[in-house]
């Protein structure tokens, strides 16, 4: 008898280590019963754990809850995947929060669970990463993809004088944010402006560090007058950066795009990497918190033309976005030699 | 078949028993998901919630009888991904729905024919390192058929699968309940589920005693398969559409509730009620955990803890046997 009773102690002191560390958690404020203290309860779904970036995103759309005082519950799973995130909106469901904002691991597979949440009268919007027009109110988007090809074109041209061949280092072959940025790259080159540059090749470095340093490497041999690399995502970014630093091809070969101020300072701080840019993801959490307080609040209802105050943003407007509604955080943001330091800290 | 029929029967031997340790760990679970959050006692939420994380548990029955035969299947996660892309990229090729289904069955039934075929024919090749292999295999099948895209919009009635009711019941959860009374008989009461304990316990023994291990072993495999296929539908219909990376690391959930639900992974001990009560257990756990917000890391970390001591338990008991008294028999040993 004397090894059942240890089994059941064994047993029972899991289960109380873990009543105990779940009760300092919902004392943290990420918020469990929140209701009975009347507060308004607005949950955010990032795409999985341990990601600085969604950090920074969840942050943000906290700084906005808050401020209008309301209650922000702050949910990754920890595979990026749809079918753990429809379990998550599931249990928002049952907790009869206010608003969802989801940044989608899929487009299409959380349309019955984000259905379903709006037939029961939650606010659902999706931020960032969109999923499809028939699953959200709005979408907040992080930048314009008009905006993002144009700006980096319009960098790359400045940097190496209007003239030259330039190569971009992508993500992935299928990645859909990246492909709608390149496809407005080239609308921009259709330019006459631009008529003396040329794309020579478009290379994929799957986001994965060791791959984009190699296709760098390539294209600096298959192309030997590069001028210019845009690379539009954080991994191919810094893995350019980092060919030239190493090959030393400062000022001969000149690098955009969007990156992390944290991992490209060393390089924007050595000139190998003139400026480039990123949209603030605080900024964009933020302005989700404070798009879906107004779609709680029913100021806006996520028709095209409706009008609210973000915060410090100031007033944003819904618009078109192909067969849904979105809102746009504005003109991506510029990070050169003078703002850098600020900025690493940051993310 | 089992050490209950061994010996005399016993009150305090049948209490004894893992699976009461899981419905108490149940019971516990419940009180404390109760305590921790009001929304947790809530029928429509209970109800919703088992939709939530019964599609991968179909997978659990054969895995049951798979570890009982001593082997293993890392495969099933991508036998359900490229049983539903497939099914899915014919059906946006315009194959009806009907014959998609019953497409998507079959390609899980020969995933796990080559398995079986692979484990029988390679002796010398663990179970792990034949589905270790195609697992990639399949996955990269699928990833090959659809790429990074998705495939979806299917018709009206297939959702029903993964959200329908009948009578205010989940349809999965129907489903589950007719599998598990299957593969419960199935293990239990039959010939071919006594045989397969009799391989687990001894299978150099059951090959001379005349049982057809290899045939036993082809089989199961192929119905690990299949359930995967099922899981497949069910989960595809909950999508409303896939890509080639779903069901990523369902494998490790799946061998997690069967040895949580005590099945002794070096074979020929264990029971299915053990691994269906393993199931609703995590289950609630985690949605319990999900409604008070606990971070996924933290779910990770108990349900480990929770293996350990599943691992851990049953091999307590033979030593404090030995410490006690004299061995009278080596009863669960020579069972079968």
């Amino acid at each position: 008898m004397k090894k059942l009773f240890l089994e059941f102690l064994s047993i029972f002191l899991v289960f109380s280590m873990l009543a105990a560390c779940s009760q300092t958690s919902s004392n943290e404020g990420s918020g469990d019963s929140g209701s009975k203290d009347g507060k308004k309860r607005f949950a955010i779904v990032f795409k999985n754990t341990g990601n600085p970036y969604g950090e920074k995103q969840m942050d943000g759309f906290k700084q906005a809850i808050e401020a209008l005082g309301h209650e922000a519950i702050l949910k990754a799973p920890d595979q990026p995947t749809a079918e753990a995130q429809i379990q998550m909106i599931e249990e928002l469901i049952s907790q009869k929060v206010d608003s969802i904002a989801i940044v989608g691991n899929d487009p299409d597979a959380l349309q019955p669970a984000l259905k379903k949440a709006m037939d029961q009268g939650i606010k659902v919007l999706s931020l960032d990463s969109a999923v499809n027009a028939q699953s959200r109110m709005v979408h907040v988007n992080q930048a314009d993809p008009v905006a993002i090809g144009r700006v980096q074109i319009e960098a790359i041209s400045e940097m190496i004088g209007g003239k030259g061949q330039i190569a971009v280092l992508s993500a992935t072959s299928q990645a859909t944010n990246q492909n709608a940025w390149i496809e407005q790259m080239k609308e921009t080159l259709k330019d006459p402006k631009y008529k003396d540059i040329e794309l020579v090749k478009v290379a994929y470095g799957d986001d994965l560090r060791d791959k984009s340093v190699s296709e760098t490497e390539a294209l600096l041999k298959s192309y030997p007058d590069l001028k210019g690399i845009i690379a539009p995502t954080t991994v191919g970014i810094a893995a350019a950066g980092k060919v030239l630093t190493d090959k030393g091809l400062k000022d001969k070969v000149h690098l955009t795009g969007l990156g992390l101020p944290s991992e490209m300072a060393e390089y924007i701080e050595s000139g190998v990497c003139d400026w480039m840019y990123l949209w603030n993801p605080i900024d964009v959490g933020y302005l989700a918190g404070y798009a879906a307080d107004a779609l709680v609040n029913e100021t806006i209802t996520g028709k095209v033309g409706d009008k609210f105050t973000a915060g410090d943003l100031g007033e944003k407007e819904i618009v078109e976005d192909g067969d849904g509604t979105q809102i746009m955080l504005g003109d991506p943001f510029k990070f050169d030699a003078s703002n850098i330091a600020e900025w690493k800290e940051v993310y | 078949m089992d050490q209950v029929n061994k010996k005399p029967f016993s009150w305090k031997g049948f209490f004894l028993q893992w699976e009461w340790m899981l419905i108490l760990l149940f019971l516990v679970v419940n009180v404390i998901n109760t305590n921790l959050s009001p929304f947790y006692l809530d029928s429509v939420g209970l109800r919703d919630a088992t939709m939530t994380f019964l599609d991968k548990a179909f997978m659990v029955f054969p895995m049951v009888m798979i570890m009982i035969l001593r082997d293993i299947d890392i495969s099933v996660s991508s036998t359900v991904a490229l049983a539903s892309v497939v099914m899915a990229h014919l059906y946006t090729l315009g194959v009806p729905m009907e014959l998609a289904v019953v497409i998507c069955l079959a390609v899980g039934a020969v995933c796990g024919l080559i398995n079986g075929l692979l484990i029988v024919k390679f002796k010398e090749l663990s179970a792990v390192i034949v589905t270790l292999s195609t697992m990639i295999i399949y996955r990269g099948i699928a990833y090959i058929i659809l790429e990074d895209q998705s495939a979806g919009s299917f018709p009206e009635w297939f959702g029903f699968l993964g959200w329908g009711y009948i009578g205010g019941v989940p349809f999965i959860l129907i489903a589950f309940v007719m599998m598990a009374v299957l593969f419960g008989l199935l293990l239990h009461k039959t010939t071919f589920g006594r045989r397969i304990y009799a391989i687990g316990n001894n299978p150099t023994a059951s090959r001379f005693s005349g049982v057809q291990v290899d045939k036993i072993k082809i089989i199961v495999f192929t119905l690990a398969g299949v359930m995967a296929a099922i899981t497949a539908l069910f989960l595809t219909s909950r999508m409303g559409s896939t890509r080639p990376n779903v069901a990523l690391g369902y494998e490790l959930d799946v061998i997690a509730m069967v040895v949580l639900g005590g099945i002794s992974t070096a074979g020929g001990k264990g029971k299915m009620i053990g691994a269906i009560i393993a199931v609703f257990l995590i289950g609630f756990l985690r949605y319990g955990l999900g409604l008070i917000n606990m971070p996924a890391q933290v779910l990770m970390i108990i349900i480990g803890l929770l293996l350990i001591v599943a691992v851990m338990v049953p091999n307590l008991k033979p030593k404090a046997k030995a410490k006690g008294k004299p061995p009278k028999s080596q009863d669960q040993q020579i069972a079968g």
